[in-house]
């Protein structure tokens, strides 16, 4: 039989993030604590189904009138329609002239690949793969991986974390915007920047926005924490609201994956705000093609169970209040952390473990250390030192402040 | 300004225009043939009873909604694969090949589209039979492919035009990949006869060609699952290592919730595991893991002794509905006084039928009789009920005779 043409298939490499989990499963350890994976866990370490989303599930069940025929290619009109005035605000004047659309897609990640294969054919020219996308140091890994498949060949980052200083380099990212060029993409995060936990304050964001107005640069934000990060949606769509306001042409990639709990049923939203309604319908006329040959349509039951919920006052507000436990939760964690360590004496500086907002916090381990609470502690935490708050518990709190304070004082 | 200013409009898709037009009309006959979604013979969309008893089983076991891995829900990855090869399968049981989830077919043939123009080298050319389902041309575009066609349908015959596919096939430069539709070909509805798929598999044996296989209608066109897989076992039996895109779209009735899996043949388990590290590349900048709620029933179902019966035989059910329409057309039609062959209606198999009417006569038949089909005259069987079959077959012997 002749070689076969996957002979030469080279073994690639395991997704790290994927990697860690599958690493903490497989520790017989029973002090393992697991701070890698972006998912909230209760304070038992369990996963947690929203009661809301369980509520709202039983009432899809129990319809018969619903059936699993196709969605439109770009997805539940309602869905859409609500998930946009989530990210925009119910009095988003945006809505109120009609320019703006949403695609449902495929979580935050289909949601940013749609984006970026739209604006890889439509945006600075036509085909324009020589576009400069920026994304920030450090962000979400896969960032990179989704405009380079979508054909980008001019991937960039820009300054933004300080790591002696363990915060916001602003200075470094406004010279960055200064000097990208003209029409450049910059994917921003809206709240809750993935993996370092620290945002622009609105004072910061609004000197971000005048430059980027100024240089013509494009804006495509990555919301996939809205509610998540400070318990209060308004509060996390501030940035992508102010931009808006600002008269910005924009794409916003939205994940209901964190907010909704909604992992695995993959639920996300482009939302394309346009100068106007006729912009935003050509621009989403082509957003057809290009889902049509990715995904045909998308999965229906996510879909539904954010639509419902969202369309309802009553469950709405049953939903905020889920989303608020978990914020208030992740902020308990991090309160209880910090003042450990403080207690502990734990050499240099924890305040930026509050100051941190989100699921994620850069602890400033770096990998020597890290190395050790994963090998000698059995806590399994990101190389760059990114901790999952949620992975913290009132039983493994202790634990994890002593480790960290070994690794801290014993490694260098 | 916008950005956007030179965004032009994209053309409205075929397909959907025909449902637009027909939601539209106020012809209480109207008959919608353009989609392909079974229907009924009340002419409404059907829930298999599987379908219900394995949600009714998932929502008592209270799942989590974690993310599934990259590669897709193992249970029914492996279900899948052993649905499609068989279970007495030796690339199955040797476990030489790699199945990944995909978002029904549409997504499978994208990571396979994508996963060609990556580490496929030797080749840059996809041959499609002509004609084929209109979104292949599409996909394979947009995964980095360029697309060529061999002969297939003989619009004279209305049937499978096998010699001239022969030949085209025989002259297809060496090391490019072809791709064959498993059963139910879409949009005609011809399938090559199993003596005719020996001959295809020796052809693309002895070009050296890489086969890829779309399978989206594994039980619904003759009812048989087996049968329906026949031509891919076969390949793979003649030492073809080929690649696969299964969708559960139709045969599950899951339309809505992106059912589907794409599989490599491999040499050995070690080449699969090479392969499925690279699938995960692939698919995690495109959506990072699949939707779970279709991959847990489509599971259950396969997985469930009971279910599987069931599952069974419902399929059974919707082809057998399928091709009593089709019976049921060809007799009115002769009732109706019409002298035209319409043999190939029967001969054809699965949801389409290419009826042989020409744009003429699907202009007629739209604006005089209010039945919906697309311009090149394929019908979608699905759309016929025992209720207007007989108004069918009347209004084409209206614009044939």
């Amino acid at each position: 039989m002749a070689a076969s043409i996957f002979a030469a298939v080279p073994r690639a490499p395991p997704v790290a993030v994927f990697k860690l989990t599958a690493d903490f499963r497989e520790d017989g350890d029973s002090r393992k604590v697991n701070l890698g994976v972006g998912a909230y866990r209760t304070d038992e370490g369990q996963p947690w189904v929203l009661p809301v989303v369980k509520k709202v599930e039983q009432m899809i069940a129990n319809d018969n009138s619903l059936n699993h025929e196709y969605l439109p290619i770009l997805g539940l009109p309602e869905f859409r329609a609500n998930a946009s005035r989530i990210a925009l605000g119910d009095d988003s004047p945006a809505i109120k002239e009609n320019r703006v659309g949403g695609v449902q897609s495929l979580g935050g990640t289909g949601a940013l690949r749609i984006g970026a294969e739209f604006l890889r054919r439509w945006y600075n020219g036509n085909n324009n793969t020589a576009t400069p996308i920026y994304v920030s140091a450090p962000s979400w890994e896969n960032h990179n991986s989704v405009f380079m498949d979508a054909g980008f060949k001019d991937i960039r980052t820009y300054h933004y974390w300080d790591a002696a200083r363990r915060g916001l380099d602003l200075q470094g990212l406004l010279n960055d915007l200064e000097h990208a060029p003209e029409f450049s993409i910059f994917i921003l995060h809206a709240c809750a920047h993935n993996p370092t936990g620290t945002d622009p304050t609105p004072e910061q964001w609004k000197q971000i926005a005048s430059v980027m107005k100024r240089r013509n640069l494009f804006p495509f934000f990555d919301s996939a924490y809205q509610g998540f990060a400070s318990g209060s949606l308004d509060k996390d769509a501030w940035a992508v609201r102010y931009f808006v306001s600002e008269g910005f042409e924009l794409f916003c990639a939205q994940s209901f994956s964190k907010n909704f709990g909604l992992y695995n049923e993959r639920v996300g939203n482009l939302t394309v705000v346009g100068k106007d309604a006729d912009n935003v319908q050509r621009v989403l006329s082509q957003m057809e093609k290009i889902v049509r040959t990715t995904w045909s349509n998308p999965p229906s039951q996510g879909a539904r169970i954010v639509a419902t919920t969202l369309a309802s006052p009553q469950l709405f507000d049953e939903w905020y209040g889920n989303v608020k436990t978990m914020a208030d939760r992740v902020l308990l964690m991090r309160s209880e952390l910090r003042s450990r360590l403080e207690a502990l004496g734990t050499p240099g500086t924890w305040n930026h473990i509050t100051e941190q907002i989100g699921m994620f916090s850069f602890t400033g381990l770096n990998p020597k250390q890290v190395e050790y609470m994963v090998k000698e502690k059995h806590i399994y935490l990101m190389a760059s030192g990114r901790i999952n708050m949620c992975g913290l518990t009132t039983k493994n709190l202790d634990y994890v402040a002593k480790s960290i304070h070994e690794a801290v004082t014993k490694i260098q | 300004s916008s950005w956007w200013s030179h965004v032009e409009m994209g053309p409205p898709d075929p397909i959907l225009g025909v449902t637009e037009a027909y939601k539209r009309d106020t012809n209480s006959k109207k008959m919608n043939l353009g989609v392909g979604a079974y229907r009924d013979d009340n002419g409404k969309p059907y829930v298999l009873n599987c379908v219900r008893k394995a949600e009714a089983m998932i929502a008592s076991k209270k799942m989590d909604k974690e993310y599934l891995p990259i590669g897709g829900l193992a249970d029914f990855t492996r279900a899948a694969a052993e649905l499609a090869l068989g279970e007495n399968s030796e690339a199955f049981k040797s476990k030489r090949f790699v199945t990944v989830q995909g978002i029904s077919g549409t997504g499978s043939l994208r990571i396979g589209g994508n996963f060609l123009q990556r580490f496929f080298k030797a080749s840059r050319d996809v041959y499609l039979p002509k004609p084929s389902w209109g979104n292949h041309t599409p996909i394979f575009r947009d995964a980095g492919m360029q697309l060529q066609a061999y002969r297939y349908y003989d619009p004279k015959t209305c049937s499978l035009d096998f010699s001239g596919a022969m030949d085209d096939i025989s002259k297809i430069p060496e090391k490019s990949i072809i791709l064959l539709h498993a059963c139910a070909h879409n949009p005609t509805g011809v399938d090559p006869r199993q003596e005719q798929w020996k001959e295809l598999a020796a052809i693309v044996k002895k070009r050296n060609l890489l086969v890829f296989f779309d399978m989206a209608y594994q039980g619904f066109a003759s009812g048989d699952i087996n049968r329906d897989a026949w031509a891919v076992r076969h390949f793979i039996d003649q030492g073809i290592n080929i690649i696969l895109a299964q969708s559960f779209a139709k045969n599950m009735g899951l339309y809505g919730e992106r059912v589907g899996a794409f599989t490599v043949i491999c040499s050995d388990a070690d080449e699969a595991k090479r392969v499925e590290s690279q699938l995960k590349i692939l698919i995690r900048p495109m959506y990072s893991n699949p939707p779970v709620n279709g991959a847990r029933i489509a599971s259950m179902i396969l997985n469930t002794p009971d279910l599987r019966k069931e599952w069974l035989t419902e399929v059974k059910g919707m082809a057998d509905r399928i091709i009593s329409m089709r019976t049921q057309l060809v007799s009115n039609l002769k009732k109706e006084g019409s002298s035209h062959n319409w043999q190939h209606i029967t001969d054809q198999i699965g949801m389409f039928c290419f009826t042989g009417l020409k744009p003429e006569q699907v202009e007629r038949l739209i604006k005089e009789f209010s039945v919906y089909m697309t311009k090149d005259g394929r019908i979608s069987v699905a759309g016929v009920t025992s209720g207007n079959v007989g108004y069918l077959a009347h209004a084409i012997h209206q614009v044939t005779k």
